[in-house]
């Protein structure tokens, strides 16, 4: 079973990367309103039920892979 | 002063601390006995106060201070802090504070997206014991800051709050990584635990520029002497 994790900086947190790449990307010409730099997290997992892996999972993301004062997180789960 | 008990202070050395030798020098100077200990101790030793120093602690991977929060000495270190030990986090100490939830916010890459690398000019919010006791209120300190995550935090309830109990204890006078409301250094709730961006050890002889950051490392010395001998 494999796993894949979004975290992204919550809506109102300054992102100073998104910034960056917004002004880059308009300066190659394309119309980009606003960018938001996130993390992309893929995790291999064993074999095991998916309702406990998803609950693995937020606790996971919780303690260690996103910081809840800053950052959201969302979990996709793959065969 | 030479008569005058050498207190012990641990100084927690994590894989990728860099600033925990200066630290030790610091402490030693001001009158401390400084006490290194590896990050996977599971126990403290006999210690009046505890220093996180700077550094790069687990390569900073995921976040500044992720990895490290969860390195065996910190649970030692976070029941010495429930217990009203006190506990100094300089920049990447303060990233490990915050991150283990013994700080309140978080330290975000500067606004500028640079690290940056100088002197900056500092005013002291909050001058009282244990780790400002030296120094006076709306004192301006010079000390120097090296961080590229030192873009301090905290959402608007959290500030208010901060404001409302005095935890702001520094503030820069000109802001150089965008932390909210100018915030250099913050307590807990309980007034025991303290992190700040800048290095007071890099500011305590005149040789470096300043002597500013003696001020606050005193300041601790000060309270773990005094804590001594009041349990004595």
């Amino acid at each position: 079973m494999r796993a894949t994790i979004l975290v992204r900086p919550k809506p109102g947190i300054l992102d100073p990367q998104g910034e960056a790449v917004q002004s880059s990307l308009r300066q190659l010409g394309f119309a980009v309103e606003e960018a938001r730099v996130g993390r992309v997290i893929d995790l291999e997992l064993g074999n095991g039920g998916r309702e406990q892996a998803r609950e693995e999972l937020e606790r996971m993301c919780e303690q260690l892979l996103a910081n809840p004062l800053i950052e959201s997180f969302e979990i996709a789960l793959d065969e | 002063m030479s008569e005058q008990p050498r207190p012990k202070i641990g100084v927690v050395v994590f894989p990728g601390s860099n600033d925990d030798h200066d630290a030790a020098l610091a402490l030693e100077r001001l009158g401390a006995e400084p006490t290194l200990v590896w990050h996977a101790e599971r126990d403290l030793p006999a210690v009046g106060a505890v220093v996180l120093p700077g550094g790069f602690s687990y390569g900073d991977y995921l976040r500044c201070g992720a990895i490290a929060r969860f390195a065996p000495v910190m649970a030692a270190v976070g029941r010495f802090a429930e217990n009203g030990g006190l506990v100094l986090g300089i920049c990447n100490g303060f990233q490990v504070l915050c991150e283990a939830g013994l700080l309140p916010g978080a330290l975000r890459p500067n606004a500028s997206l640079s690290f940056v690398c100088r002197d900056v000019r500092l005013r002291v919010d909050r001058a009282s014991a244990p780790f400002t006791s030296r120094a006076k209120a709306g004192q301006r300190l010079t000390v120097p800051v090296k961080h590229g995550e030192g873009c301090y935090f905290a959402d608007e309830e959290l500030l208010a709050e901060l404001e409302q109990n005095g935890q702001v204890v520094l503030r820069y006078e000109e802001n150089p990584n965008g932390s909210v409301a100018a915030i250099a250094g913050v307590t807990n709730e309980a007034g025991n635990v303290f992190g700040l961006m800048p290095h007071p050890e890099h500011a305590v002889d005149p040789l470096l520029g300043s002597a500013d950051g003696a001020l606050i490392l005193g300041s601790l010395v000060d309270a773990v002497r005094e804590r001594a001998l009041t349990a004595a």
